[in-house]
């Protein structure tokens, strides 16, 4: 909300700078947002009167005007405008003057005729975007006084961001009340002058809703003159809230709104059907509201309605039908109490944010009623004439706001805030705020005011104090809190650790966003279940990932356009699946490699990444785990048939993915080069095994090599597994050290060579131990794999 | 000296002289002193001597022979000086020239703020808890004293599934789930991404935040005051101004925003201060009794403190990061600026 400084100060002016005021109310939890001047910088401006009026010789669209500028001789000014006329009062900027811009006014010749100033239009002195002739000024403006004095100018417009619970200080007159509180001082509210009854006519209101309304004031004035011109106080006070003069009678149910808080409606009175009801719509019924907008209502929807129509969404917005008008000639003007809880969410079910539905939606001070319809009479009154009928009231008690006392107790002040505080001192802060206290043995029995909606429970009275003794006064405590040892739990590996190796083997670590472009997403994981959004913030993060690829493979593109050759990324977070209907949040660890396997370096030579790099990449995170993992050739839909492994925990379970970037996709997402994959999954790959210790063999260890020859089909693993599993206590490690085809091979075989590591516990292994040993391994191999020894 | 010893003398000089290398200063050592070396074999000659003739000639072949032996020595130690030094030159390198192999990585500034961050609270017993990011509305608003259409979902620019699930807009129902499992006393860290939909120079639609809590018999805003202070001033590494004001959160009352001392501008004034000197950081309060009724927990017998803060925005700060988009868009350029 944003409100004139000037204005507040009308009601409490404590002697302090605007920007201490700021300050008090920012600190006292009211935010301001922003100070602005009221208008624009320019000086020299007076109020002006035209004289007289002569045509110009030369030019069709000027006028030679002479002005009263309330110096012994009238101005000449020539002047283009289309209102000017004789006996209206204007903006005079005299020679000498500064306009906003930097714009100054000296005398010239317009098309031969001399001119001393310029008349103004509220554009040209920074009151307006836009403006259509000169601004007309009222006819009791006192000539040759300074404009910025004339509409007080010299003022700030203060805007406060304000928290839910403070809809009490949606109103200039609330905004007071809490200036007033921290000043210590007391402040005026405004004195309203209740308008004596002039005729009799009213409009009966039946309310069918009384949870939703508990309260209805409403009153017919007739005879209103709805030509007459909004005062200009009140247009400028309306215009620094940032709301334009629409007529006297909507301005003034907008003045009483911004100045006591109580949103108000004004109906044309000659076009409603007989008598009023507050009611919920029933399905199909339809309004047009003001802004032209028709919309269907349904049962939850809360509505004034006559006897034929719905007229208005009750709280939120007046129909079209029924608007005032320059025609208007008796309003029926309305001043209800609406539930929070009945306005709950209803604007915003019609797409609707009002000034009104804000409040009610807030809350209401449930007993300004009577006073705010008597401040809007008297305004309407003042401005546009007419005559007063009586008020037709409709309260239901039982449905108002109960605001029963709330206990505080002492000692929950001292236990919230650690501080003890005097009773004086309570008594005094709870006053101050205008609330009634009763003393009582172990506390006071508190009752807020109407206009504190917000305070219900004891915490909220804590708050009070807290806030009216300064956040920054209460006192501060070191950190005394029990503390235990905290374990250390070894079998689990810490994701940080996994993120440091990879970092240290080269891996940047990528941050994406959790919600993918689609496209990308059914391009890399067709048969995944991708959750979708309901309302993405475009179609490019449009639903959940259910692999940490498609982010990785977003972002490798973004740095492959800026000339990047060489990208490892690694991300970790959860991935989102659909199984049986559950949605499974993942946490996941995956990487993504292109390009060349080292940055660009002398004195070596440069080759492309390959499949074997990243995979000893995965097999040092292995080693933090202390287990080792088997890699199976699988297949995968995004991953090269050919170079894609399936990766299995010891005990059998599935770990992840390790693979190249299937060509079609390399190509179908723009890369130019091959792009290395993994996905790891976190909860299986962060099982630690807790070492176990194995005395050391006194002995030598020995080692033969054996090169073998075996079909193309047969993996390195399938031989490792076949030499491991023969239970051969002495072996101790098999290592691949070449893999060979062509010359010598042949065709669909290859030859594999590995060193056999052997090693006894209790003696040294003798030549034809060693010889038994390779051959009942050879044997093996023979029977189970087809492997021969190569000669 | 004999004639002959004599010439055998001049002829080793004469051949130490034109050594080379150690190889051929071998040569010549066994060609004089090996066991049938020159002086060697006039050494063996001696035999035939009579014993008197025998001391005296032996002095002077002695005599001989040290003297050559010393010449070899010295010569020997000149050959492996030029050796060592020919080496050492041979061998010498631009130092300055880059390291070779893989190079180093670096954790994302997101990753480093939150590892500070949960380092600084653990140091006192916090532990750290994750939830999860598609969460329900009981969690994400109810039990947090956020019923439907309140005024205060406004200002969560919420992610739907459904009618009933979100993305998390907030940390805070870590808080729930947590204290829907165990009992106090509970310090809790709670870390993570959350979701808004709103995106523009200052607003991206994924952001981390932390959320801390803490519950236990006799918490009061002494103590949330204490441990912020103290958590700000860690983490600038700095004795900053620190202010609390007065706000408001469904789920904690009192509650409060805390405000630094611009970092930026020492508090002077500038640009991403607003020219307040004052910028927010986080968002905290005491535990409201209505949450503490939805975990039933008795808020007569426990009470305890919550607090809330973006990851980004403090990272921002510390670094000088300006432009909040640039955690997400993956820049090698940006990325490898943080170590």
């Amino acid at each position: 909300m944003q409100i004139s400084e000037a204005w507040l100060r009308s009601f409490v002016n404590p002697a302090i700078s605007t920007e201490t005021l700021v300050e008090q109310l920012t600190m006292a939890g009211l935010e301001v947002g922003s100070v602005e001047p009221a208008a624009a910088k320019f000086s020299g401006v007076v109020v002006g009167e035209v004289i007289s009026l002569q045509q110009h010789p030369d030019a069709d669209r000027l006028r030679i005007c002479q002005v009263n500028v309330g110096a012994e001789q009238p101005l000449q000014i020539v002047c283009g405008a289309s209102n000017v006329r004789i006996g209206l009062k204007i903006p005079a900027a005299l020679c000498g003057a500064v306009l906003p811009g930097d714009f100054k006014i000296k005398k010239s010749k317009l098309r031969g005729e001399e001119s001393f100033g310029m008349l103004c239009s509220e554009k040209e002195l920074g009151l307006a975007v836009d403006a259509h002739g000169l601004m007309e000024l009222s006819a009791d403006a006192p000539v040759g006084l300074d404009i910025r004095e004339y509409l007080s100018l010299d003022d700030s417009i203060i805007e406060v961001d304000l928290t839910p619970n403070r809809a009490d200080c949606l109103s200039v007159e609330g905004l007071a009340r809490e200036v007033a509180l921290l000043n210590k001082m007391d402040w005026t509210p405004v004195q309203i002058d209740n308008k004596s009854i002039t005729q009799q006519q009213v409009v009966n209101v039946t309310v069918d809703a009384v949870e939703a309304c508990p309260r209805y004031f409403g009153r017919l004035i007739t005879g209103v003159d709805a030509k007459a011109v909004t005062p200009l106080w009140m247009q400028e006070r309306l215009r620094r809230s940032g709301l334009r003069t629409l007529g006297p009678l909507v301005d003034v149910t907008n003045y009483v709104l911004l100045e006591l808080g109580q949103p108000l409606h004004v109906f044309d009175a000659q076009k409603l059907s007989g008598d009023i009801s507050v009611r919920w719509a029933t399905a199909d019924e339809t309004v047009t509201l003001l802004n032209n907008e028709t919309i269907k209502l349904t049962s939850d929807a809360l509505v004034i309605a006559d006897q034929k129509r719905v007229l208005a969404l009750a709280g939120i917005m007046g129909g079209n039908d029924t608007a005032v008008n320059e025609q208007t000639q008796s309003v029926f003007l309305e001043c209800a109490f609406f539930t929070p809880r009945a306005m709950a969410g209803k604007a915003r079910n019609f797409g609707l944010h009002t000034d009104s539905s804000h409040r009610f939606e807030r809350g209401v001070d449930a007993t300004i009623q009577a006073r705010a319809i008597e401040r809007a009479t008297q305004l309407i009154i003042d401005i546009a004439g007419g005559q007063v009928g009586p008020i037709t009231e409709v309260t239901t008690q039982a449905t108002l706001p109960q605001r029963p006392p709330i206990l505080l107790r002492r000692v929950s002040i001292q236990k919230t805030l650690a501080i003890t505080l005097a009773d004086d001192a309570v008594l005094d802060i709870f006053t101050r705020l205008g609330m009634a206290v009763s003393a009582q043995t172990d506390g006071w029995q508190i009752t807020p005011p109407g206009f504190r909606f917000d305070i219900a429970i004891e915490a909220d009275l804590i708050e009070e104090i807290a806030r009216i003794f300064g956040y920054n006064n209460l006192p501060s405590s070191r950190l005394l809190m029990r503390s235990e040892l905290s374990s250390a739990t070894e079998a689990l590996l810490p994701i940080d650790r996994v993120k440091d190796l990879l970092v240290d083997r080269g891996y940047q670590e990528a941050v994406t966003y959790s919600f993918v472009d689609e496209d990308i997403q059914k391009a890399v994981a067709p048969e995944d279940e991708a959750i979708r959004l309901q309302n993405p913030i475009s179609s490019e993060l449009a639903v959940m990932r259910t692999t940490l690829w498609c982010g990785l493979l977003k972002a490798a593109l973004y740095n492959t356009h800026r000339q990047h050759t060489r990208v490892r990324l690694f991300e970790t977070g959860l991935r989102f699946i659909k199984k049986e209907g559950e949605v499974q949040q993942q946490k996941m660890l995956a990487g993504l490699v292109l390009g060349d396997v080292y940055c660009e370096q002398w004195g070596e030579k440069t080759r492309k990444v390959d499949f074997f790099d990243i995979k000893a990449d995965l097999q040092a995170i292995f080693t933090l785990k202390g287990c080792e993992a088997h890699f199976l050739s699988g297949s995968q839909v995004a991953l090269h048939p050919g170079q894609t492994a399936e990766i299995l925990s010891s005990e059998g379970k599935k770990i992840g993915w390790i693979g190249m970037l299937h060509p079609l996709l390399e190509k179908q997402l723009g890369f130019d080069t091959q792009v290395y994959l993994f996905e790891l999954d976190q909860d299986l790959l962060l099982n630690k095994r807790i070492p176990v210790f194995k005395s050391l063999s006194k002995y030598p260890s020995v080692k033969r090599d054996l090169a073998l020859i075996v079909n193309e089909n047969i993996t390195a693993n399938e031989i490792i597994n076949c030499i491991k599993n023969s239970e051969e206590p002495t072996l101790q490690d098999v290592i691949i050290f070449d893999i060979y085809r062509g010359k010598g091979i042949e065709n669909g075989s290859k030859s594999i060579a590995l060193t056999l590591v052997m090693q006894d516990d209790a003696q040294t292994l003798t030549e034809s131990e060693i010889d038994a040993i390779v051959n009942r391994l050879l044997n093996k191999l023979t029977n189970e794999k087809n492997a021969k020894l190569r000669d | 000296m004999s004639a002959i010893l004599e010439e055998i003398l001049a002829q080793a000089l004469q051949e130490l002289a034109a050594v080379n290398d150690l190889i051929e200063l071998d040569k010549v050592r066994v060609h004089y002193l090996g066991k049938k070396g020159l002086f060697t074999l006039q050494m063996k000659e001696l035999g035939n001597l009579d014993p008197e003739q025998r001391r005296s000639v032996g002095q002077i072949i002695n005599q001989a022979k040290d003297h050559f032996q010393q010449m070899l020595e010295t010569s020997k130690e000149n050959l492996e000086k030029n050796a060592l030094a020919a080496r050492l030159a041979a061998e010498s390198i631009d130092v300055s020239l880059p390291g070779r192999g893989q190079s180093a990585g670096r954790l994302h500034p997101v990753t480093t703020t939150l590892r500070r961050i949960s380092k600084i609270f653990s140091s006192v017993g916090f532990t750290v808890i994750e939830g999860p990011e598609i969460e329900d509305d009981y969690h994400n608003f109810e039990a947090l004293n956020i019923p439907a259409h309140h005024p205060a979902r406004a200002m969560h620019d919420t992610f739907y599934f459904d009618a009933h699930t979100v993305l998390r807009t907030h940390t805070s129902p870590v808080q729930i789930r947590t204290m829907e499992t165990e009992k106090p006393p509970l310090k809790v860290i709670a870390p993570g991404r959350v979701y808004r939909c709103d995106s523009d120079i200052t607003h991206t639609p994924m952001f981390h935040q932390v959320e801390g809590f803490l519950v236990d018999t006799d918490v009061s805003f002494a103590d949330l005051k204490g441990v912020v202070y103290e958590f700000l001033r860690a983490f600038f590494e700095k004795d900053i101004q620190v202010r609390f004001r007065p706000s408001y959160f469904p789920f904690t009352e009192p509650s409060a925003e805390v405000d630094i001392e611009c970092v930026i501008c020492n508090g002077e004034g500038c640009r991403v201060c607003s020219h307040t000197g004052w910028l927010e950081v986080m968002g905290c309060g005491m535990i409201h009794p209505e949450v503490f009724k939805a975990v039933n927990i008795d808020s007569e017998q426990y009470s305890g403190f919550a607090f809330g803060m973006g990851v980004e925005r403090l990272a921002m700060l510390r670094y000088g990061i300006n432009d909040l988009r640039l955690f997400f868009e993956n820049d090698l350029k940006f990325l490898e600026q943080f170590n």
